[in-house]
């Protein structure tokens, strides 16, 4: 089978220094993929610059299509969506406007773009309870739902999510996890990257382990959540 | 000073603070898409204005030149860069948009110079500098997107040097005075309203209305507001930086040229009148933040009046009171805000 | 022959060349090169103010003025000596200058830029309109320059006077930016939360550069008053202004020598356009503005850097000189060990909807190591920020060796004792790491201005260059410290950081992540390092995600989720804890 996503040699450099180094990567249709590492490892530089919002050198290979002269904005309308770390909320906007903009890409779509507005309500109730409030009101938990929400109305058929659980309280990780999981459902496949390196992988299929920069480890995740060294420095195991 | 001088000074400066609003939000909208302050917006309003009293004249608006040239540049900075990153599909759109689109009005003013009926002059005015905004955007700008604040305003300096010069290559150093619309006079006791005051002022304000209505209830407009809100944000929702900045400039540049049209008949303007114009606007639009519409119209109404009870008092000091009110402005503005907004982002929540 | 005396003898060849230009060179020329000087004094301002600390101004044509018009105001209706109008010209420019400074520079960014077109814009139109200062038609019969009874009336006369006030203006700008006040002028572009976290006052350092910058102006507007002997409002406009920009930006505005090449490519080019546009058409003036403008959007667009890059290509580099060893500076007296050093008491700060730190507390004894720890979001870098003054809380109480500072700010409390790293690394990418290191050194020096541009500064300097290399060397980075810090792995920098955090002699020292992409080798000698730190008396708050490095290194655990405080105590007590299992290590069953 042809994979979803395929990441070959991939480097990505802030001026002189790399963050990124030779990486590569692969994901089929349907699967959900975790990449977990310390932070500076260059996790979230691996994710932007696979949407394309970082200049990068190496293949990154999506649907069959090499993304090299495709832009951040195409790669959107091909269905290639990245939730990113800050979130990037529009804060002054309200919360409706905000989910009516994710689907920018699918703006001549009026009608579908409606029925995926009450989807995403549907999913996050409480995202419908406060259409009309400005984002940046919003708590941290309904931020990352927002955030979500917003991702998911441009129908993206690859989901990149970049530290989900960052800064919610131990309930909403659960929550956003059980999300994460259920949106396979949708068919939707979900690179995910985290620092909770144990949720990651108990919702995941495969992981990859970035250190420096650097794919150190990858296997399905179950048999990663028994590897001993990656028990120890991620999963807080005593040695 | 009598009460009636006052009233009338304040009207006067009510109707050229409305031309101000005008320009001032032209200014907010391209500076919190683009984040350029765009310095030379101003000579958009004197082009407007000296094209249609070029019209007015029955000769040949010198804009067709102008913009003629700025269109061959355009076009040939945006097949560069599609040849550059090697995307030669996407030339023939960018030529259509750089290339034809702004020359179609250029070309009508040509083909019908000298027998134009009256009432066509304004939009074919409007229509003609219109296009003055996106290309500029298009050659200077674009180019240096990514660049910082400061390096943007440095350019949008530069770009008001070379603008003034092919404002004088091609309207010359003659001042004009556009026809007025109409030189009814209303009186409602004391009051003497003259129909190009209310003129100014209805359409400053429906122009305001617009605008608001376009951001608050169109996706596009949603679209530009989401752009300067967060950039990155808007990126991976599809909205193409560029395209926005394009629509902000052309959305603008019809603010500026509307101003030029109703300004052209209140006072002579040369081709270098609209550096100032464009500077008393900034005046305004820094009372309201840069940011902020509302405010910006607030402070452009307010150096409106300002400026017609200074020229009252000294008309040959009135330029060093408008410009010299800006440093009380920013001494407020650094004393309320406590912190540059910059910094906000520099410490990580 | 050394690359240091090549420079040297590079240097004094060309102040031979400009020394005899007088004998064979036609007196246009001359004119030129006095142009040329009087223009290069004010863009060697705008080098300093734009180029080093990260300031635009547009307005010095308008300095230029103020200072023009006072000599000439001075000297004519007065009748004073020209020297008794340089010094007139001076304290008004500077006056001026201040006023405008204290009331703009809070504001960066575009700010201030616009606030330089406004009050250029004012000030000339105030010169056009004020009956004592000539209207529109200016000030005639300026007297010349008399050194004794020597009259510098002469065009090669006034030549020497101005090019030895710019050779001398450049030396004393170049010995400025290599002292403590000058590299504090280096940091200030790319962000002041650093820069005020080792003390510096940023808006002292932006006056003074600011002030410095104008009165070099001044003095250009002196020359020129006293060489032409007339002035007019004309030559100090806007336009002007802006054109003094961009020479320092053409010339290349990140060396100092950028302000001479570009005032000299400038007028050159505008001589060139002005003989030879009109061949070509009526509108010469016109296109010469336009050929102008296309030139600066051209340069800005691809060469930022200006013309010296490309010049120095071809220019060996001076050889920094040795670090020798030197009187150690003064270090302070550690709080004894056990004592209450930090004491944070119901800490909370929001952000917008988002409660980040609430009602966080929790005390730390000098001598110690303490780790705060918790997941990625839970309020710990908020902490830091909140207890080194970076951002102020909406309530809470901190205090610091029994002295409250909650509400003190960062450079009071980088004066008190602590010292910071942090989660994004702040550097100087392009200065050394020397000159990054001997930033940290701020609080502990006292040389000013004055003495840093005279060189009276450098006993002090030795000592502060020769800490800053031992504190290099200990961490580990001594091998090359004239490096730019930019090249450096992620992870080095983190560490150089840490340097730069141990120069200022902290009794606390505040370190965020600084294990973060560190090889297991350089984690080890971290941990050593720490250790030894704590045996000298040096306070350690630390946050750090491998659990492993924190474990083994701390001697008490803050354990942060969700903005609160959750679990506090030895490392072993911390690990057995169900709720830090539970929050920390995150299990989703």
């Amino acid at each position: 089978m042809r994979p979803l996503l395929e990441i070959r040699e991939f480097h990505v450099a802030y001026g002189k220094v790399e963050a990124v180094r030779g990486v590569g990567l692969t994901m089929q249709q349907g699967q959900i993929v975790t990449v977990i590492g310390p932070n500076g490892a260059g996790k979230t530089t691996l994710l932007a610059a696979a949407a394309g919002l970082l200049r990068s050198r190496g293949q990154v290979i999506y649907d069959g299509v090499d993304l090299e002269r495709i832009d951040v904005e195409e790669r959107v309308e091909r269905g290639l969506c990245l939730v990113p770390e800050r979130r990037e909320l529009f804060g002054d906007m309200a919360v409706a406007d905000n989910l009516l903009l994710g689907a920018y890409a699918r703006r001549r779509h009026g009608a579908d773009v409606k029925q995926t507005l009450q989807q995403v309500f549907a999913r996050f109730p409480r995202l419908a309870e406060r259409q009309g409030q400005k984002a940046q009101t919003l708590s941290g938990g309904e931020r990352q739902m927002l955030a979500l929400g917003r991702a998911l109305m441009a129908k993206p058929r690859l989901l990149m999510l970049d530290e989900p659980s960052l800064g919610l309280a131990p309930i909403m990780v659960r929550e956003i996890f059980h999300i994460v999981a259920s949106l396979r459902q949708l068919g939707v496949s979900i690179l995910l990257v985290e620092q909770n390196a144990r949720a990651a992988l108990e919702t995941s299929d495969y992981g990859y382990v970035l250190e420096m920069g650097e794919i150190t480890h990858q296997g399905p995740s179950a048999a990663l959540a028994h590897d001993g060294r990656v028990v120890t420095t991620y999963l807080g195991g005593t040695s | 000073m009598t009460p009636d001088i006052g009233l009338i000074l304040g009207i006067d400066g009510i109707a050229t603070g409305s031309i101000y609003i005008l320009v001032g939000l032209g200014l907010v909208l391209i500076f919190s898409v683009t984040r350029v302050v765009f310095v030379p917006f101003g000579d958009i309003v004197a082009f407007s204005a000296l094209t249609l009293a070029s019209m007015q004249l029955g000769r040949m608006p010198g804009t067709i030149y102008l913009i003629v040239t700025l269109a061959v540049v355009a076009c040939l900075v945006e097949t560069g860069q599609h040849l550059w990153r090697r995307q030669p599909q996407r030339i023939a759109r960018g030529l259509f948009g750089y290339g034809v689109l702004p020359l179609i009005p250029a070309a009508v003013a040509f083909l019908t110079a000298g027998h134009l009926p009256v009432w066509a002059q304004i939009p074919l005015a409007i229509a003609l500098v219109v296009p003055i905004g996106p290309l500029i955007e298009r050659i200077a700008l674009r180019p240096l997107a990514d660049a910082s604040i400061l390096l943007l305003l440095v350019v949008s300096v530069a770009l008001t040097f070379g603008l003034s010069g092919l404002g004088l290559l091609f309207f010359g150093p003659e001042g004009f005075r556009t026809r007025p619309l109409t030189d009814e006079i209303f009186r409602f006791g004391p009051v003497v309203l003259s129909t190009q005051t209310i003129l100014m002022v209805a359409t400053a304000g429906i122009f305001s209305l617009l605008l608001f209505l376009f951001f608050e209830q169109t996706l596009i407009g949603k679209a530009l507001r989401a752009t300067s809100v967060n950039r990155i944000g808007a990126r991976i929702v599809g909205i193409r930086p560029g395209n926005a900045a394009a629509l902000a400039f052309l959305l603008a540049s019809l603010l500026g040229a509307v101003s030029g049209i109703l300004i052209g008949p209140t006072t002579t303007l040369y081709y270098d009148s609209g550096f100032i114009i464009g500077l008393k606007a900034f005046v305004g639009a820094i009372i309201g933040g840069l940011t902020s519409y509302p405010g910006t119209a607030l402070g452009a109404l307010l150096i409106g009046v300002l400026e017609s009870f200074a020229s009252f008092w000294d008309s040959s000091l009135k330029e060093v009171v408008v410009f010299s009110v800006l440093i009380p402005v920013l001494l407020w503005r650094s004393l309320s805000l406590g912190r540059v907004d910059e910094e906000d982002h520099e410490v990580e929540e | 022959m050394s690359r240091r005396s090549a420079a040297i003898v590079l240097a004094l060849a060309a102040i031979a060349l400009l020394a005899a230009a007088p004998f064979y060179a036609t007196s246009f020329t001359i004119t030129l090169l006095n142009y040329i000087g009087i223009y290069a004094l004010v863009a060697l301002g705008v080098v300093l103010l734009t180029g080093f600390g990260g300031l635009t101004s547009f307005g010095q044509a308008a300095f230029v003025g103020i200072a023009a018009y006072s000599t000439a105001w001075l000297t004519t209706a007065e009748g004073a000596s020209p020297w008794l109008g340089l010094l007139f010209a001076l304290a008004s420019t500077g006056l001026v200058a201040t006023v405008l400074g204290a009331v703009t520079l809070r504001l960066g960014g575009h700010y201030l830029p616009l606030g330089t077109v406004a009050w250029g814009l004012a000030i000339f139109f105030l010169f056009g309109n004020f009956e004592s200062l000539g209207r529109h038609n200016g000030l005639a019969n300026l007297p010349p320059i008399y050194i004794g009874r020597l009259s510098l009336e002469p065009t090669a006369a006034i030549y020497y006077l101005i090019w030895a006030m710019l050779i001398a203006a450049t030396i004393l700008v170049a010995n400025l930016l290599e002292s403590r006040e000058g590299r504090a002028i280096r940091s200030l572009r790319g962000g002041v939360v650093m820069v005020e976290s080792l003390g510096i006052s940023v808006f002292r350092i932006r006056l003074i550069t600011f002030v410095i910058a104008a009165l070099l102006a001044a003095l250009s507007g002196w020359l020129y008053a006293h060489m032409s002997r007339f002035v007019s409002p004309a030559p100090f406009d806007l336009r002007m202004g802006i054109q003094y920009l961009f020479m320092a930006l053409i010339g290349g505005s990140g060396h100092i020598l950028g302000a001479i090449v570009g005032a000299a490519l400038i007028t050159l080019l505008e001589n060139a356009l002005q003989d030879a546009l009109p061949l070509f058409t009526r509108d010469g003036q016109q296109l010469e503005v336009i050929v102008f403008a296309v030139i600066y959007v051209l340069v800005l667009q691809f060469a930022r850097g200006g013309v010296m890059p490309f010049v120095l290509r071809f220019v060996p580099g001076a050889a920094k000189p040795p670090i020798v060893a030197a009187a150690p500076l003064s270090r302070r007296t550690m709080p004894e060990r056990g004592t209450s050093l930090l004491s944070v008491e119901r800490l909370f700060k929001r952000f917008g909807g988002l409660e980040a730190v609430s009602r966080v507390g929790f005390e730390i004894k000098a001598g110690e190591i303490v780790g705060l720890i918790g997941p990625n979001g839970a309020g710990k870098s908020t902490v830091f920020n909140l207890i080194t003054g970076a951002l102020t809380c909406d309530d809470g109480k901190i205090s610091f060796f029994g002295q409250d500072i909650t509400r003190a700010g960062q450079r009071r409390i980088a004066e008190a004792g602590i010292a910071r790293t942090f989660q994004h690394v702040k550097l100087r990418p392009k200065m050394s790491l020397l000159d990054n290191v001997l930033l940290g050194t701020y609080t502990r020096t006292r040389a000013g201005f004055f003495r840093g541009a005279l060189r009276l500064d450098r006993q002090e300097e030795r000592r502060a260059r020769f800490e800053a290399l031992a504190q290099l060397k200990r961490v580990g980075l001594g091998d090359e410290p004239y490096g730019p810090a930019g090249n450096l792995p992620l992870g080095r920098q983190r560490i150089l950081e840490v340097a730069r955090a141990l120069a200022a002699d902290p009794a606390l020292i505040i370190l965020d992540e600084p294990a973060a992409g560190l090889s297991r080798v350089e984690k080890k000698a971290l941990v050593d390092l720490l250790h030894s730190l704590r045996n000298e008396g040096v306070t350690v708050l630390l946050v750090e995600h491998d659990v492993e490095f924190v474990m083994g290194l701390v001697d008490r655990i803050v354990v942060m989720d969700f903005g609160s405080k959750l679990v506090e105590g030895t490392p072993g007590a911390v690990r057995a804890n169900p709720l830090v299992q539970e929050a920390y290590l995150g299990s989703v069953a």
